[in-house]
C-alpha cells in the first residue's frame, strides 16, 4: 500500500521525543533482532556489549557477548587477519542459527569482519554460547576497503548477502551460505557497489534492493555529521543508484534520516519488521541531546512512499483529532457538540424558503448589486475545559464529521512507568480539558471514562508503512486477544483485529 | 565502525606517522592513476576533468571547520600564484615538496592512492591542484562543479568560486560555483583539499545553463 496520509501536520504539534527509556546507551547497534519474546541488540565496545528489552521500549545492559566465546575473545585467524577490536556488529536469524558478524579491525585499512554462531540468544538458556566462525571477510590495509561495519541481508529468494566497509575505499558485497554463515564463493572477487561510506547494508520490498549507507562522520558528540542515506536496485549486486540517478559508487546516496529535533548525527540502519504492516528501524545518534550528548539506541517508525523508504517519527505527545481512514469521520465524546463561535441563521437558502438572504419564489432576481461580503473578527477556538463543563456524564463515543469541537480533541499523552512497545510508551488518550480517557470495554466496545491507569486505559499506538496508525489497547476486558480501535460504518468506532489489508483500523492523526 | 575522528586521534598521537616511516619499500604506483600521454586532453563524456598537477601532500592539523580550514590555507600556503609544473619542487614549512602530473582512469583524482603510493602521508594533510582548461570561445554563465573528500577551495582564474568545509564525502556536484565566465583559451583551476582522515579524491567538472556538464573542453597541464 502506498503513502497515503501525510504526516507534516504533525510538526506543528508540542512536546519532545524521546528516545527509548532505560539503559540505551550504545553506538553502532546491531540491527535489532526478537528471540522468545525479547529484544537484543550489540553494540560497539569491549566485547560487544549486549542491550536487551522486554517490551521494545525499556533497554538494560546485559554485559558482553564475547563472555560467552571460548576463551573470551576473538578467534586466533580472526585476530591475524584484523585486530582486537570489537565494533559494530549485524546479527540475523537463519534456520535454527544465529550468526553474529562483527568487525575486529586492526590499524585500519587493516580489518577482518568475524563471524560468530550461536543457537539462542538467551544467556539463562543451557543452550548458550558463541562459537567462532573465524574471519568472513578482511581487508590487507592495502586494497581500497576497510572490512567493517558488517550488514547482513536474507532475500526473498533465501540467499544471504554481507555488506561491508567504510571510508577506505569501497563498499562490498560478498554472498554467504545459509547454512554456515560463511563465504559461499570463498574464490570470488567481492562485488563493489558504493564507496566512501559505512555502517551498510540490504533491504529489500516489492522488487528492489534497498543499499542503506551512513554518510559522515562519528565519535564527536553534537559535532558528527552522521546521516543515513540509500539507494536501489533492481539486483542485488547493483548499480545502486539514488533518486537523482547517481550511482552510490560514485557518493550518491538519497537521503533518508539526517538530525532532527534533540538527536544529532543519525546512523547504522536495521529493520524490525513487525508484520502486519508495521515496520520499525534501529539506529542510534551520535549526540542524544537530552542525555548529555551521548549516543543511544532508538528505534522509529518505517514508511514508504513511491518505492523509497521514510525514517519515520516516533508520536509527539500533543492534542489529536483522530480521523477513520475508513469513514473519513473523527472520534467524538458522544455529546452535542456547538459550533466555534456559537449558533448562527443559515446565511441563504432555497428560493422562497424564507431563509435570511433568500430570493423570492421565482421571477425575476433581486435588482441591484449583491452585497458587499464583510469579514467579521476571528473566533476563538473552543476552551475544551469551558465546553465540557456543560456535557452531560456519558462515557459513550462514536464517529462524526470533523467540526474542530471540542468534544472531538484528544490529548495523546505517555504514562510513565506502564511499559511500551518498539520505539515508544503507552499513551493515554483524553479528551481535551477533561479526565474522560478512551477505555476498552468488554465486549470489544470503547467508551471514555475517567483515567486510572488500567491496562484498558493504556494504548500502543503505531505508525503503520503508509503513514496511518494502528491503535491497539494494551489489554481488553475478558479477552487475551490483542485488538484495535476500529471503524464500523461511518460513526461507530469499536475494537477488532488488526487486518493490514484493510482501513478500518486505520487512523490519521491531525492537528485539530 | 570507521571515522574521521577516530583516525584523526591515532594519527595526532603519532602513529599515522610510525607507520609510515615503517614502510620504507617503495610502493606500487596508484592503480587509478597514469602519467600524460600528449600534450592535451579531452574531458570526458560526462565533462570530467582527467589531467591534474598534484602537489605531495602538506601536513596540517586536518580540522576541517571554517576557521581551521583558512588557518591550513595559511599555514600551507604556496610560495608564490607561478603556475608549477611537473616535477617541480617547492618548500613548504621547511618540507620539500614535489608537483605531480597525472591522469586519472576514473572520474575522480584519487588522492589517497596519489598518497599512498608516494609513502606520503594520507592524514591529516591538504593537498594543492592545479591544472587549465583550454576553452574554444568564451562562455557566460557556466559553472564549476566539483565533489571533494573533504573540505576544500576552489579558485577559476584567481578568484574564488567554491569553499566546503567539514568533513564530507566526494559528491558529484557537491559544490557549484555562482555563474562564471570563461575566457576563450587557457582558464586555470587551482584547488586546496584537505583531509582529516580515510579515503581522500576530489572531481570536477564545468556545468552549462542548464546544469548539463561541458564536454567541448581540452584540458592541458599549466
Amino acid at each position: 500500500m502506498g503513502m497515503k496520509f501525510g504526516v507534516a501536520a504533525l510538526v506543528a504539534l508540542s512536546g519532545p521525543v524521546h528516545a527509548l527509556d532505560g539503559e540505551i546507551l550504545v553506538h553502532d547497534p546491531s540491527t535489532v533482532i526478537t528471540h522468545n519474546g525479547r529484544y537484543y541488540t550489540y553494540g560497539t565496545g569491549n566485547g560487544l556489549p549486549v542491550l536487551t528489552s522486554e517490551d521494545g521500549w525499556t533497554w538494560k545492559r546485559a554485559g558482553s557477548l564475547m563472555s560467552a566465546v571460548p576463551g573470551g575473545k576473538a578467534g586466533p585467524e580472526v585476530l591475524a587477519r584484523g585486530g582486537n577490536n570489537t565494533w559494530a556488529p549485524d546479527i540475523i536469524h537463519v534456520g535454527d542459527k544465529f550468526f553474529l558478524y562483527y568487525s575486529a579491525p586492526g590499524t585500519q585499512p587493516k580489518s577482518a569482519i568475524g563471524l560468530l554462531i550461536g543457537r539462542t540468544l538467551d544467556p539463562q538458556s543451557p543452550d548458550y554460547k558463541w562459537e567462532d566462525g573465524g574471519p568472513v571477510v578482511w581487508s590487507d590495509g592495502i586494497e581500497d576497503s576497510n572490512a567493517i561495519d558488517p550488514g547482513v541481508l536474507l532475500g526473498p529468494d533465501g540467499r544471504l548477502w554481507l555488506t561491508y566497509g567504510s571510508y577506505f575505499g569501497y563498499i562490498r558485497l560478498v554472498e554467504l551460505d545459509p547454512r554456515t554463515g560463511k563465504r559461499r564463493y570463498p574464490d570470488r572477487a567481492p562485488v563493489n557497489i558504493a564507496i566512501n561510506s559505512e555502517a551498510s547494508i540490504l533491504i529489500y520490498r516489492d522488487g528492489w534492493y534497498y543499499l542503506l549507507v551512513t554518510h559522515g562522520s562519528c565519535c564527536q558528540g553534537a559535532n558528527s555529521t552522521y546521516n543515513i542515506r540509500m539507494g536501489r536496485s533492481r539486483k542485488v549486486t547493483g548499480p545502486y543508484l539514488d533518486n537523482m540517478g547517481v550511482d552510490m559508487i560514485e557518493g550518491g546516496g538519497k537521503l533518508f534520516a539526517a538530525s532532527r529535533g534533540r538527536h544529532v548525527g543519525p546512523g547504522h540502519f536495521g529493520l524490525l519488521d513487525l508484520g502486519a504492516g508495521v515496520q520499525k528501524f534501529s539506529l542510534h545518534y551520535e549526540a542524544d541531546l537530552d542525555r548529555g550528548g551521548v549516543s543511544v539506541l532508538d528505534l522509529r517508525p518505517l514508511l514508504w512512499r513511491d518505492g523509497w523508504p521514510i525514517a519515520g517519527d516516533n508520536l509527539v505527545p500533543g492534542t489529536y483529532i483522530l480521523e477513520s481512514a475508513r469513514t473519513g469521520t473523527v472520534l467524538e465524546l458522544a455529546v452535542q457538540g456547538s459550533p466555534v463561535g456559537g449558533f448562527r441563521p443559515r446565511r441563504g437558502g432555497p428560493p422562497g424558503s424564507g431563509i435570511v438572504g433568500s430570493g423570492p419564489p421565482g421571477g425575476a432576481p433581486p435588482a441591484g448589486p449583491p452585497p458587499e461580503p464583510r469579514e467579521g473578527p476571528p473566533i476563538a477556538d473552543q476552551d475544551p475545559a469551558q465546553v465540557a463543563a456543560n456535557w452531560p456524564a456519558t462515557s459513550g463515543v462514536r464517529l462524526a464529521p470533523a467540526m474542530l469541537q471540542a468534544q472531538q480533541k484528544w490529548v495523546i499523552a505517555p504514562v510513565a512507568n506502564s511499559g511500551g512497545y518498539p520505539g515508544a510508551p503507552f499513551f493515554r488518550i483524553t479528551i481535551a480539558g477533561t479526565e474522560r480517557s478512551l477505555t476498552a470495554v468488554a465486549g470489544g466496545e470503547v467508551s471514555a471514562t475517567a483515567f486510572t491507569g488500567l491496562p484498558e486505559q493504556l494504548w500502543r499506538i503505531d505508525q503503520l508503512t503508509d503513514g496511518s496508525y494502528r491503535i491497539v489497547a494494551k489489554a481488553v476486558p475478558g479477552t487475551s486477544d490483542v485488538l484495535a480501535l476500529s471503524a464500523v460504518g461511518s460513526s461507530m468506532p469499536t475494537l477488532a483485529r488488526f487486518d493490514a489489508a484493510s482501513d478500518r483500523q486505520r487512523w490519521l492523526l491531525e492537528a485539530p | 565502525m570507521n571515522n574521521a575522528a577516530k583516525i584523526l586521534a591515532f594519527c595526532i598521537a603519532g602513529a599515522c606517522g610510525i607507520a609510515h616511516a615503517q614502510q620504507e619499500a617503495p610502493r606500487p604506483a596508484a592503480a587509478t592513476l597514469t602519467q600524460p600521454k600528449g600534450a592535451s586532453q579531452p574531458v570526458d563524456a560526462r565533462g570530467f576533468i582527467h589531467r591534474w598537477l598534484v602537489l605531495e601532500p602538506v601536513p596540517v592539523p586536518g580540522r576541517l571547520t571554517e576557521a581551521a580550514v583558512q588557518e591550513a590555507l595559511k599555514s600551507a600556503a604556496l610560495p608564490g600564484d607561478a603556475l608549477p609544473s611537473g616535477g617541480e619542487t617547492v618548500t613548504i614549512n621547511g618540507n620539500s615538496l614535489t608537483w605531480h602530473a597525472h591522469d586519472t582512469l576514473q572520474y575522480n583524482f584519487n588522492l589517497y592512492h596519489f598518497a599512498w603510493s608516494l609513502s606520503k602521508p594520507t592524514s591529516n594533510v591538504l593537498f594543492w591542484a592545479v591544472t587549465t582548461v583550454d576553452s574554444p570561445g568564451e562562455m557566460q554563465n557556466v559553472r564549476l562543479a566539483i565533489g571533494s573528500n573533504a573540505a576544500s577551495r576552489w579558485w577559476l582564474n584567481g578568484e574564488p568560486v567554491i569553499a566546503l568545509n567539514d568533513d564530507r564525502q566526494s559528491v558529484i556536484d557537491d559544490g557549484v560555483s555562482r555563474r562564471v565566465t570563461l575566457r576563450k583559451g587557457r582558464n586555470v583551476i587551482r584547488a586546496a583539499i584537505i583531509n582529516g582522515g580515510g579515503a581522500t579524491d576530489f572531481c570536477a567538472r564545468f556545468l552549462d545553463e542548464n546544469d548539463q556538464p561541458l564536454k567541448g573542453l581540452t584540458v592541458l597541464l599549466p
